[in-house]
């Protein structure tokens, strides 16, 4: 395959971006509009051109552009590399992107910073794109600072309100967080190994002659790598970024919180599988904060009442499972649950986005209600989603869903149950998010509901492919023969393909118990919120421990008082007294000097009299002191 | 011929010079009319002349007033410059009191 046409799909976003923010305002909406589609259209068909290559030979491309920069003994290329998780990736960035760049026409019509909108917007899917195709650990690292970076620019896109702006800069400085983590994971592998590139880094380690006398220091880098990412994947401790994040248009919730940036953490830690291998002790780490951060996130879940922040914490639980399945060593079952993630969370995004847009910004589900029968294809979507999310056969979210859980089973137990525990609810809250939107009566003002109306088609054709992928999406792994599994071997080293499990009953009584959990999540959700016709209370007349998960278990609060308001007495500490004790020293010299200086001044009044008398005196006290006074 | 020292002593010469140079520099100190301060200048400069003259005849050594001929050539053309500078002023500012000359103060 020509490389330069696999770089002219990556350069053609930055060509968008650049038309779009330098040009943008000059061409109008419409066009702004088109040239940012269709850059990344064209991305996409080279990304399924790239994709059939792959497939087909089964061979890795590696495009080297120039040495970046070399020390003794190391170098790091500007290059890239083209594998089948490249790919795969870049398939699903792309077109996924292009569906929400077409749906984002619409939905930001009405907005006066359109194009400002489709460069960022651009701007991203090129870094996401150079994430994925970097070919060593920084290349990977200018996408994922640049994500980030586009991350903050579209959460605080509507700039003029001040909380969006805390929300963005609090993404920023929690990613920055796990970024440092990055960095060091990245300096203790170029230490032990000297290389960072990934083909290097997988010859070294499946030849085993490095790593075993870096155990310990391995397990560091690791570790290092995981915390950045969940920085970048939403885990705890660093994940309340995320549902803050919702600050964002829509589309960007979607695209780039749901469907693509936050996966950048499984795609980091997939691609270097084989160092995470040799740490058995991170691997549990990983799996046990997956874990736990599927169950935190899926309660929190249940009591929040905004459409967006539901499903933010529903991508936070999803990801715990992901990062669970990667704690267990079962990189393939993790990328395919990010696949069907991808799909499903993007239209339920995308859905939530329809609906917010038909009644104008309200993003409070206590009104909303009844819109089955004004938003069909909306709310058609939205069910097979729902559906696909709760883990319901033969939905692409059951089959990844069912698989983590079975990996799960078989390896630990206790996260098995929690990891149980977080389906049941996602099933519970997901219903409970479906009933309170499209079903029984209109709840909003009379206004609003004389405006309800189905979105125009270019916001339902993304709905219906979606929804379509999402229905569909687990056909690419199947239980029992996975051509994932067989797709991916290459890249996993020690991959699942080559010891399938084998299906039996133990397996079969899984799945049955994983779909009675989710029937009996949304029986619970139907009972409460159809059958009883529920809605959820004030804020104020929250009890107990629905307080409790309401305010996130107090964990913003938390962070609070340990992390921000101790930083910010110490910067007051620094503020009020030292800088007060260096600058008074400082401050009393500069002082001293001018108020000298001051009183000298007076001497230069110009008076020509008085220096000629300061001249005379002078000679006079010279003559004196050298012949009279000797 | 006798010598002009030997009627009026060599004291009495440094005597007139010192006396000549201290009304220059009280001139100096105590006028503010630029011409005249200038003219304190020259009656320095002449006491100097003065003591040169008187000296080099009492070393019996002509170099002195060979000296003197030279320091009043370069008076004269100081009291051309000077006078010009001071006509200058004069048009620009109409004055030559140096207590009005101020401008360039820092």
């Amino acid at each position: 395959m020509d490389t330069n046409i696999l770089l002219f799909a990556l350069i053609i976003p930055l060509i968008g971006f650049l038309i779009n923010f330098l040009f943008g305002k000059k061409l109008g909406k419409s066009l702004s509009g088109i040239i940012g589609t269709t850059t990344i259209v064209i991305s996409f068909i080279i990304s399924v051109c790239l994709f059939l290559h792959i497939k087909e030979t089964g061979e890795a491309i590696r495009i080297h552009l120039f040495e970046w920069f070399s020390l003794k003994n190391f170098k790091i290329d500007f290059a890239f590399y083209f594998d089948q998780l490249t790919a795969l990736w870049l398939l699903f960035v792309t077109g996924i992107g292009s569906l929400i760049h077409l749906y984002s026409t619409s939905y930001m019509k009405e907005d006066e910073n359109f194009h400002k909108f489709f460069a960022y917007l651009n701007l991203f899917i090129f870094f996401m794109m150079v994430l994925v195709s970097g070919s060593n650990l920084l290349m990977m690292f200018i996408g994922w600072e640049g994500v980030g970076l586009c991350s903050y620019l579209l959460i605080g896109f509507w700039h003029q309100n001040r909380e969006y702006n805390n929300a963005s800069k609090k993404a920023f400085i929690m990613n920055r967080v796990g970024d440092l983590g990055f960095l060091v994971g990245t300096f203790i592998i170029i230490y032990i190994f000297g290389t960072i590139d990934f083909v290097e880094l997988r010859e070294q380690t499946v030849m085993g002659i490095t790593a075993s006398s870096f155990a310990v220091l391995l397990s560091f880098a690791t570790l290092a790598l995981f915390i950045g990412a969940t920085g970048k994947s939403a885990q705890l401790p660093l994940y309340t970024w995320l549902p803050d994040a919702m600050a964002g248009p829509t589309p960007v919730s979607a695209l780039i919180h749901a469907a693509t940036m936050v996966t950048a953490g499984i795609f980091m830690i997939t691609r270097l599988n084989f160092l995470f291998d040799l740490t058995p002790d991170v691997q549990n780490i990983i799996a046990i904060i997956g874990g736990i951060t599927a169950f935190m996130a899926a309660s929190i879940g249940l009591m929040q009442n905004d459409i967006k922040k539901v499903l933010a914490y529903s991508t936070v639980s999803q990801l715990g499972l992901m990062f669970m399945a990667i704690g267990f060593a079962a990189y393939e079952i993790a990328v395919f649950h990010v696949i069907t993630h991808a799909f499903f969370k993007a239209c339920l995004f995308l859905g939530s986005g329809s609906v917010i847009h038909a009644i104008h910004g309200e993003q409070d589900m206590r009104h909303m209600g009844g819109l089955k029968k004004y938003m069909k294809i909306t709310y058609a979507t939205f069910l097979v989603s729902t559906l696909a999310i709760s883990g319901i056969p033969p939905l692409s979210g059951f089959f990844s869903k069912d698989e983590i859980l079975m990996t799960a089973f078989h390896n630990n137990i206790p996260l098995y149950i929690i990891g149980s525990l977080a389906s049941i609810m996602t099933a519970f809250y997901m219903f409970r998010l479906l009933y309170l939107t499209f079903f029984n009566k209109f709840r909003g003002t009379k206004e609003q509901e004389a405006h309800l109306h189905e979105s125009p088609a270019s916001m339902t054709i993304p709905l219906i492919v979606l929804a379509i992928l999402a229905a569909v999406g687990g056909l690419i792994s199947l239980p029992g023969h996975s051509w994932l599994n067989e797709y991916l071997a290459p890249v996993i080293v020690n991959n699942a393909a080559s010891h399938p499990h084998h299906l039996g009953t133990t397996e079969y009584i899984l799945m049955g118990i994983a779909v009675i959990g989710a029937l009996i999540g949304i029986g619970l959700a139907y009972n409460k919120y159809i059958k009883n016709q529920e809605i959820p209370v004030n804020d104020n007349q929250v009890r107990g421990i629905q307080k409790v998960l309401a305010n996130k278990y107090y964990l913003d609060e938390i962070y609070m008082a340990i992390i921000v308001q101790p930083l910010n007495m110490l910067g007051g500490f620094f503020k009020n007294v030292i800088e007060l004790l260096i600058s008074g020293i400082v401050l009393f010299f500069a002082k001293f000097a001018s108020e000298v200086s001051y009183q000298g001044k007076k001497l230069q009044n110009g008076n020509i009299g008085l220096y000629l008398f300061a001249f005379v005196f002078g000679v006079c006290t010279m003559i004196y002191y050298l012949f009279i006074a000797r | 011929m006798e010598n002009v020292l030997q009627i009026i002593g060599i004291e009495n010469y440094i005597y007139l010079a010192i006396l000549l140079f201290s009304v220059g520099v009280f001139g100096i100190l105590y006028r503010r009319n630029a011409i005249v301060m200038f003219m304190s200048i020259e009656i320095m400069l002449n006491a100097a002349n003065l003591l040169l003259v008187a000296f080099s005849n009492y070393h019996q050594d002509p170099q002195g007033q060979v000296f003197v001929f030279f320091t009043m050539a370069v008076a004269a053309a100081e009291v051309a410059i000077g006078l010009a500078i001071l006509v200058s002023i004069y048009r620009h500012i109409g004055s030559i009191d140096i207590d009005k000359l101020k401008n360039l103060k820092g």
